[in-house]
């Protein structure tokens, strides 16, 4: 595996768009090629060399490619968007979009990202240490299939929407949820190891939520119906399950209604 | 003699009454009265002639006056504003007309700008719902002929839209509702009791930020199933009693307004309510409707939809391609996040609309008003270019809040030398387009063009 190192040298005005940085894009070019690719900062196209100084080349395939990404990217949107393959690296933190649309691969933050990370994700991990924003593993706006498939770990808290319309996939938080988990969901599981402020799995049709903590405002639409002792993320525990939501329409599989399942921690 | 106008449009609110009749002073300068129209309607008509207007552009002075100056300066002014940005916004239009608003996109394509009208800080959450979920919707005339539950959720059009009640919802009698208010069921959901409320059969009392649990429980018992004693702040006997009345309805709309777009989950709120109307009509018809602010708050969605496939939030900086995410490209959160770098306010005040934060970065860069009045907005611009008052001196489409269009007539001339939005915006395009040129030739002159040159005369 060859590794590129992008460092952030002279920072933006504005926002960059770095929709360029991925493996795929960065596979089979040199660093000079590399420095080459456009990334968007508002109406202005500028090479990436204009920002970041650029070390080493890229892999053959994007398999063999990785991304180191140093300096305060707080203002970079978009890294490693539409991602099939290969790894990306930020060592700081991260605007939105990071991970976005990815269908494979590997992205880990070490800092903090923004809103809209994992979006409409397909397949590959996205790991984040810190904190993440709004809208992680949703879908896109008017978008009725979510996230179908994949990872996402954060160490941190999220905000609020995380995992709208999900259909498949995992959303592991280590920390607190904001309002809004698996709302309009069709599949996937969500895993909030802390607390979740409400409306957890509202207009929910099929999936599996996790909350070990308290969940400060529960639905109407969720009716407790036994409990059970499951695996959950690698360890053994006993949840009290509930069925919901009961508002919301749902399919019916082998003569029995299919419910989205609800578990909170004993 | 004075001169009667009838049928006239009002530039106020979203239900866009058009049965207002003015009175022109005999040079057509002067509005004498207005009758049928509500305290603040009839205001914007007086305001315009009983009021001292700003008549010619106005830039911003080194020791921070405003000196008057002409519509050339000011268009070159805003042109290079534009052209020299990175990324500007241009926000407003609740208050212009659509073709006011097609001039505002063309200059926004133009210029690589983002392009916001007010939904983004009121109804903008309804259109994230309506993409999400649908929008079973109607006309305001089916409601007035044919409803017989109205519902007011999180909205007081008692005090924001002052005649919906009287000429749609509540009051009027219709063709199938003949024995007007007699035949309707009034249900006004609100944490406040509202001067709506007063009026309401039904008033629930919903815990402020817990709408969509109670929707959720309404939905729950809707298709039978049990609920907790108390949802939200209300009891489970009164849920199953409004319940009961929404099923046995002939035919209801359920009218929702900032109660649900401004507290927590937005679009989720709206979003569930929609559902809700959705599983209503397993029973009967049911329909839904956003109770939109401005007259023409809706034109945007219809113009903008039409030209480049979504209503608000347009990131128009790659030119060739719309991107819109609220989130990312809505107005106060390219302001609180600094993302932008020239801001153009039209037909709004987002001077007195804003948070104190956004308006604090947007003043970092130049921003120009372009307003009939003088507003909060104005006062802190770089630029004030006043333009004629829509639906009072200057003619044009305006969509009501049920998606119809109509067209506004004017009643009076604009103060002499005042031009409207439409031709302010397609003058600003043709400075545009200049600047580009100019840019493109010098361009041309510092590149050799390629070719084989010359062999030089022996």
């Amino acid at each position: 595996m060859k590794t590129v190192t992008l460092t952030l040298t002279n920072p933006s005005e504005l926002y960059i768009e770095g929709q360029n940085v991925t493996p795929d894009n960065f596979a089979g070019k040199k660093a000079a090629e590399i420095a080459a690719l456009d990334v968007w900062e508002g109406k202005q196209k500028g090479p990436l060399g204009k920002y970041f100084t650029v070390e080493g080349d890229g892999g053959a395939t994007a398999e063999e490619t990785k991304i180191v990404l140093r300096g305060d990217c707080t203002r970079v949107k978009r890294i490693g968007q539409q991602m099939t393959a290969g790894e990306i690296v930020i060592e700081g933190n991260a605007d939105m979009y990071i991970g976005g649309w990815m269908k494979g691969g590997k992205v880990h933050v070490k800092g903090n990202v923004d809103s809209f990370c994992g979006i409409g994700m397909e397949g590959g991990e996205l790991i984040v240490d810190g904190n993440a924003g709004h809208h992680l593993g949703s879908s896109p706006r008017g978008e009725w299939r979510g996230m179908q498939g994949g990872v996402i770990r954060v160490a941190g808290n999220a905000g609020n929407d995380t995992a709208t319309f999900i259909n498949g996939g995992t959303i592991v938080i280590g920390g607190d949820a904001d309002i809004h988990i698996s709302t309009h969901g069709e599949g996937g599981t969500v895993i909030v190891k802390g607390n979740a402020r409400g409306r957890v799995g509202g207009q929910m049709v099929k999936g599996d939520i996790y909350v070990y903590g308290t969940i400060e405002n529960p639905l109407p639409g969720f009716s407790m119906v036994d409990e059970v002792e499951q695996e959950v993320d690698g360890e053994t525990a006993r949840f009290v399950h509930y069925i919901g939501d009961l508002g919301e329409r749902h399919p019916v599989s082998r003569g029995k209604t299919v419910y989205a399942n609800l578990y909170t921690r004993l | 003699m004075p001169k009667r106008v009838e049928n006239v449009g009002c530039p106020y609110c979203g239900v866009c009454c058009d049965d207002l009749v003015v009175t022109v002073s005999d040079d057509g300068k002067q509005i004498l009265e207005v009758e049928n129209a509500c305290a603040i309607g009839n205001q914007i008509f007086h305001h315009a002639t009983g009021s001292e207007r700003v008549k010619l552009p106005r830039l911003r002075q080194p020791d921070g006056t405003y000196k008057d100056i002409s519509y050339d300066e000011a268009v070159d002014y805003a042109a290079k504003v534009l052209y020299n940005a990175k990324k500007p916004l241009i926000y407003g239009f609740g208050s212009t007309n659509c073709e006011g608003m097609a001039a505002a996109a063309k200059v926004a394509e133009r210029a690589g700008a983002v392009l916001d009208n007010c939904a983004s800080i009121c109804h903008g959450s309804s259109f994230l719902a309506i993409f999400d979920n649908g929008y079973p919707s109607c006309t305001l005339g089916e409601t007035k002929n044919r409803a017989d539950v109205i519902v007011y959720w999180g909205a007081n059009p008692a005090h924001a839209h002052p005649r919906h009640m009287s000429r749609y919802s509540i009051f009027p009698r219709g063709f199938f509702t003949g024995k007007g208010q007699k035949s309707r069921k009034i249900i006004v959901i609100d944490p406040r009791h509202t001067d709506t409320a007063q009026v309401a059969d039904i008033h629930l009392q919903v815990k402020q930020g817990h709408d969509y649990e109670l929707f959720d429980a309404f939905r729950a018992v809707v298709r039978g199933h049990e609920i907790p004693e108390e949802v939200a702040g209300i009891k489970r006997e009164q849920i199953l009693e409004v319940a009961a009345i929404m099923k046995k309805a002939r035919f209801g709309t359920i009218f929702y307004g900032m109660g649900l777009c401004h507290s927590d989950g937005r679009n989720h709120n709206v979003d569930i309510a929609i559902s809700l109307t959705r599983d209503l009509n397993d029973y009967t018809k049911w329909t839904i409707m956003a109770m939109r602010g401005h007259y023409n708050i809706t034109g945007p969605g219809a113009v903008w939809s039409w030209q480049y496939g979504f209503p608000y939030c347009l990131d128009l900086t790659k030119k060739d391609i719309a991107h819109m995410n609220p989130g990312e490209t809505s107005s106060v959160d390219l302001a609180m996040r600094d993302e932008v770098d020239a801001f153009i306010n039209i037909g709004t005040d987002a001077g007195a609309h804003f948070p104190i934060e956004a308006v604090k970065h947007l003043r970092k860069h130049p921003w120009i008003t372009i307003d009939p009045n003088i507003c909060m907005a104005s006062e802190i611009s770089d630029l004030h270019i006043p333009v004629g008052i829509v639906g009072v001196e200057v003619p044009g489409i305006v969509y009501r809040m049920d998606n119809v269009p109509i067209q506004y007539r004017k009643v009076i001339d604009p103060p002499e030398g005042v031009i409207s939005d439409e031709e302010l915006f397609e003058r600003i395009h043709q400075r545009l387009s200049e600047l580009e040129a100019e840019e493109a030739a010098k361009e041309q002159a510092k590149v050799t063009p390629e070719g084989v040159r010359a062999e030089s005369e022996p």
